[in-house]
């Protein structure tokens, strides 16, 4: 049953690398720009690769307490070190990332669908609708990020899909704000005025005029929203406010790591800490990359 | 020969925009009187020009004759029928028998639609054709545009292409739901000198092929002379002349129309040319002169002009005028 | 001696596609109080040949040939400091749009005496002043608005300022680049007929460069018609008048509507403007020209004097350029 998942599995990456690779050789050719979105995906891929595979590669069982001594150090035999009880560094670091990036694709998957068509919709009707909707959108984003997470998830309670949703709620106002100020220039524009002359409607137009030229703007705030949900979500099961404890997480693995700290145990927190900063920079990496290339600054 | 528009006492005032305290210091709305009370009429298959300087109002004329603005006040009747107040469903509709050019042909497509989409879109919108037959007729609407190999032009971006074939590009879009009338908006002004003629050629070319009847709105006085059968010369939002072209070019009677005539540059050396009486610039339309509104800069002012604001009054059968002084 | 010649001037862009050459081998000569008109289209090259004589190209744009003589000085191998002191003093230049090219934040007084001071730093601030209200009455503004922001003058009002600068200094030359492109044609007269009085009053002489040919055809004593980077016709603005003999000439004067004519028959030039980064092979105006030979195809035309100093750069005779006239 493991075999047949995997060698599928393993079909599917090999037909997407066939696609993509054209692809990434004219991205190469754009400059720098280019190349930091090709190792922007290079360092995410690698990632979710990782988390991917894990469950065939990792030599423990990640929550079996006792497989090796308490609190050591790195070593040959547990290249990453053991936690405060026993369990393997190394497996749990290959494990951890399944739940931090479940949330954040949920979240910013969630993120994008509601908060993109309220912008597209509010901006583009305007009035005092949208004096309405911006007021309330304004009111959420005046808060802190993570005050907000914490506040919805400590109502929610604990789980995956209830993180992404606390983390969601967070970053709707951006994708509305963006959307907005985008579609508030766009629809004033001489090209949409001809879509209204030749007599389309009013949700053709937002679709087919308005949408695609807001696009742009809204891939980089996505990929950016990634390596921020990411974040976010470490924060949240850092509190402990994520996924219950037998689920390895990078996150609840930096709250175990600092309380080792104070004896010295550098380790626990170190490694998980190096995995979420690295899949936050492939985030960002890719959304700077694609924003210098999608609204590119005027050459010489 | 019909009448395909008429207008009656246009007018279209735009508000201004004040702070809270302006507004509530000021005893009155201030608007910029864009439009301001103008009545003409399009013959069936005529090119009828609005000529004048930026901020007369002529853009505006042509948006507000379309429907894409709504007027504050006046009527609009098109093919007899009132349009002024058609809204919803019933004004899309009528979107497909009047359309418009642009003056910008780096404006007016949209930049992440393709050739052949876009130029096909009004096809989709009334449900035409079948796309197979959407595409032929698109093929054909840019043969008659002069982008030939059609096939070459319909998978291309706006940025693929020059301004002239951009322009060809709205102007096949305008035209494949062959509508019969269209309001062209500056048409050339942003497009070089040599290539001027092709779209001109192309417009003259439809009025013949499929009866469009032209409102031609510039500011270039010589285009509009080749082009126009009927002319009106607007000046802060009114008209002060308007008639037959052949008239108005050769008797110009207000002063205004006088001056634009005299100002337009001829490709002769030898010519000695009078220089511009005219003094001061236009007034702001937010605040309009009393009066005759031309007559702060006309030559030819009065005391009376300053009274109340001349009648339009007919020179002959096809000429008008609104000046006291062409009067005598 | 002539005021201005320019000798082989040969101006090149280079972009990360290719070299342009937005001028290409251009000589011309004007006298003082002269008027020359560049005449051409998008990319004709006018604009970078106005920006070259004061050495304001902007980069990548590189002169890499030919001689710029200003009263028989080299300007070309001047240096920078010497550059400045000619700018503005002995040629001025008045750019293409007034609603950027005046500082917003500062009143118009201010531009005057920053001009004025730059050049003749001795200047006290109430002299130069002073200067300043004499030429904005030349220019027909009241001269109490001395004191207004750029924002309060309308467009036609900011050009007439933006001319006032150039001519502050009393220049020999001033460069004028579309100077009533963006402004209504009243507007537009009363600039032309604005730099035609100084013109007279301080003895200037003028180069305008425009895309109509109309007004060029009025106003100037003498006439470059440009494409795609190359002189291809230099006469007297009379005899172009007469016998416009270069096919691009020829089409541009009868597509261009004239009010005087009744009953016009206009007729466009088939094509576009060349590809500057590939143009065409021989002629650069030979895919759009009504009678191309084989050479035309193959090589570059040279510029031939047909006699009354009036030049063309094109291998068809006069005789059969002339029978292309209707």
């Amino acid at each position: 049953m493991m075999e047949k998942k995997e060698m599928s599995e393993t079909k599917v990456k090999r037909s997407i690398l066939a696609r993509l690779l054209p692809q990434l050789r004219s991205l190469s050719k754009r400059g720098p720009s280019g190349w930091m979105v090709i190792v922007g995906i290079a360092i995410v891929a690698a990632l979710v690769t990782m988390t991917a595979i894990a469950p065939w590669i990792a030599p423990h069982d990640p929550n079996k307490a006792n497989v090796g001594p308490l609190r050591s150090p790195p070593s040959l035999q547990f290249p990453m070190g053991t936690t405060a009880l026993g369990q393997d560094m190394f497996s749990r670091v290959l494990l951890g990332g399944s739940v931090m990036l479940q949330v954040s694709a949920i979240s910013v998957f969630v993120c994008f669908l509601v908060g993109v068509p309220i912008g597209l919709f509010s901006s583009y009707v305007g009035g005092n609708l949208d004096k309405a909707i911006s007021l309330v959108i304004d009111a959420v984003y005046a808060f802190p990020g993570l005050v907000i997470a914490i506040a919805i998830a400590a109502v929610l309670g604990p789980g995956v899909i209830n993180m992404a949703l606390s983390i969601a709620v967070v970053y709707i106002p951006s994708y509305f704000r963006i959307v907005r100020s985008q579609v508030l220039s766009i629809k004033e524009l001489t090209y949409v005025e001809a879509a209204r002359s030749i007599g389309a409607k009013w949700y053709t137009i937002l679709l087919r005029y308005v949408l695609p030229n807001v696009v742009p703007s809204i891939v980089t705030v996505l990929t950016v929203n990634f390596a921020d949900a990411v974040l976010t979500a470490a924060g949240l099961t850092f509190i402990g406010l994520g996924v219950s404890v037998d689920i390895p997480d990078w996150g609840y693995d930096l709250t175990k790591g600092r309380e080792l700290l104070s004896s010295g145990g550098w380790w626990v927190i170190t490694f998980p800490g190096i995995m979420i900063i690295l899949l936050a920079l492939g985030f960002t990496f890719i959304g700077e990359g694609l924003s210098e290339l999608l609204n590119p600054k005027l050459e010489s | 020969m019909s009448e395909i528009i008429k207008a009656e006492n246009l007018k279209k005032y735009f508000p201004v925009q004040k702070s809270l305290l302006e507004q509530l210091l000021a005893r009155k709305a201030t608007c910029v009187k864009a439009v301001d009370d103008i009545t003409f009429s399009i013959k069936k298959g005529e090119i009828f020009t609005l000529a004048g300087e930026s901020g007369c109002g002529k853009t505006t004329t042509g948006r507000l004759v379309l429907r894409l603005l709504q007027p504050t006040s006046g009527k609009i009747c098109f093919n007899g029928e009132d349009i002024t107040r058609l809204k919803g469903e019933k004004l899309r509709l009528l979107r497909r028998k009047m359309q418009i050019i642009f003056q910008d042909p780096y404006a007016s497509l949209n930049p992440r639609m393709k050739i052949g989409d876009a130029i096909g879109h009004p096809l989709e919108i009334y449900d035409i054709v079948k796309s197979k037959e959407k595409m032929k007729m698109v093929s054909e609407v840019l043969d008659k545009v002069g982008l030939t190999p059609p096939e070459q032009f319909i998978d291309l971006y706006p940025l693929n292409l020059s301004g002239g074939q951009r322009q060809r590009v709205a102007l096949a879009r305008s035209i494949i739901l062959k509508p019969e009338f269209m309001v062209a908006d500056e048409p050339v002004s942003m497009i070089d000198v040599s290539l001027r003629t092709t779209i001109i050629d192309l417009m003259l070319g439809f009025r013949k092929e499929l009866g469009i009847t032209y409102l031609f709105v510039t500011h270039d006085l010589a285009v509009a002379k080749y082009i126009s059968d009927r002319i009106a010369i607007m000046y802060l939002g009114k008209i002060v002349e308007m008639g037959d072209k052949k008239e108005i070019f050769s008797n110009p009677m207000h002063p205004y129309t006088q001056a634009l005539l005299f100002a337009i540059p001829i490709p002769d050396p030898e010519r000695k040319r009078k220089a511009v009486e005219l003094k001061g610039e236009v007034p702001s339309a937010i605040n309009v002169p009393s009066g005759c509104r031309f007559r702060t800069r006309c030559p030819k002012a009065e005391k009376n002009c300053a009274e109340k604001e001349p009648e339009m009054i007919a020179v002959s059968p096809d000429h008008f005028v609104a000046c006291y002084q062409a009067e005598e | 001696m002539p005021l201005l010649e320019v000798d082989s001037l040969t101006v090149e862009y280079k972009s990360s596609r290719g070299i342009v050459r937005a001028v290409d081998d251009v000589s011309f000569s004007l006298d003082k109080g002269q008027t020359l008109g560049l005449a051409g289209e998008s990319g004709s090259g006018k604009s970078t040949l106005g920006l070259s004589i004061i050495r304001l190209v902007p980069s990548p744009g590189r002169i890499v040939k030919g001689t710029i003589k200003i009263d028989g000085t080299d300007v070309l191998k001047l240096s920078q400091d010497q550059m400045r002191s000619i700018r503005g003093q002995k040629v001025a230049y008045v750019f293409q749009d007034p609603m950027t090219s005046l500082n917003p934040v500062k009143k118009i007084g201010a531009h005057f005496v920053e001009m004025i001071q730059a050049h003749e730093p001795n200047t006290k601030k109430e002299d130069a002043l002073e200067r300043a209200k004499t030429i904005l009455n030349n220019l027909s503004i009241l001269t109490e608005r001395i004191n207004d922001y750029p924002h309060q003058f309308s467009g036609g009002m900011r050009q007439r300022i933006m001319i006032g600068l150039a001519i502050a200094m009393n220049p020999d030359l001033v460069i004028a680049d579309e100077p009533t492109t963006a402004l209504d044609v009243i507007v537009q007269a009363k600039i032309l007929d604005l730099l035609e009085n100084l013109r007279r009053t301080y003895g200037m002489a003028l180069i305008l460069i425009s895309h109509d040919l109309s007004i060029i055809m009025e106003r100037c004593d003498k006439i470059i018609v440009m494409y795609g980077g190359n002189m291809v016709e230099y006469a007297d603005s009379t005899e172009l008048h007469k016998n416009p003999v270069h096919p691009y000439t020829q089409g541009l004067l009868r597509s261009i509507p004239n009010i005087e004519l009744t009953d016009q028959k206009l007729s466009a030039i088939p094509g576009s403007p060349p590809n500057m980064l590939n143009p065409p092979k021989g002629c650069r105006f030979w895919p759009r020209c009504k009678v191309p030979k084989t050479m035309c195809k193959e090589k570059e035309p040279f510029l031939i004097n047909i006699g009354n100093d009036h030049f063309v750069r094109c291998f068809s005779s006069p005789e059969e350029g002339a029978k292309d006239i209707e």
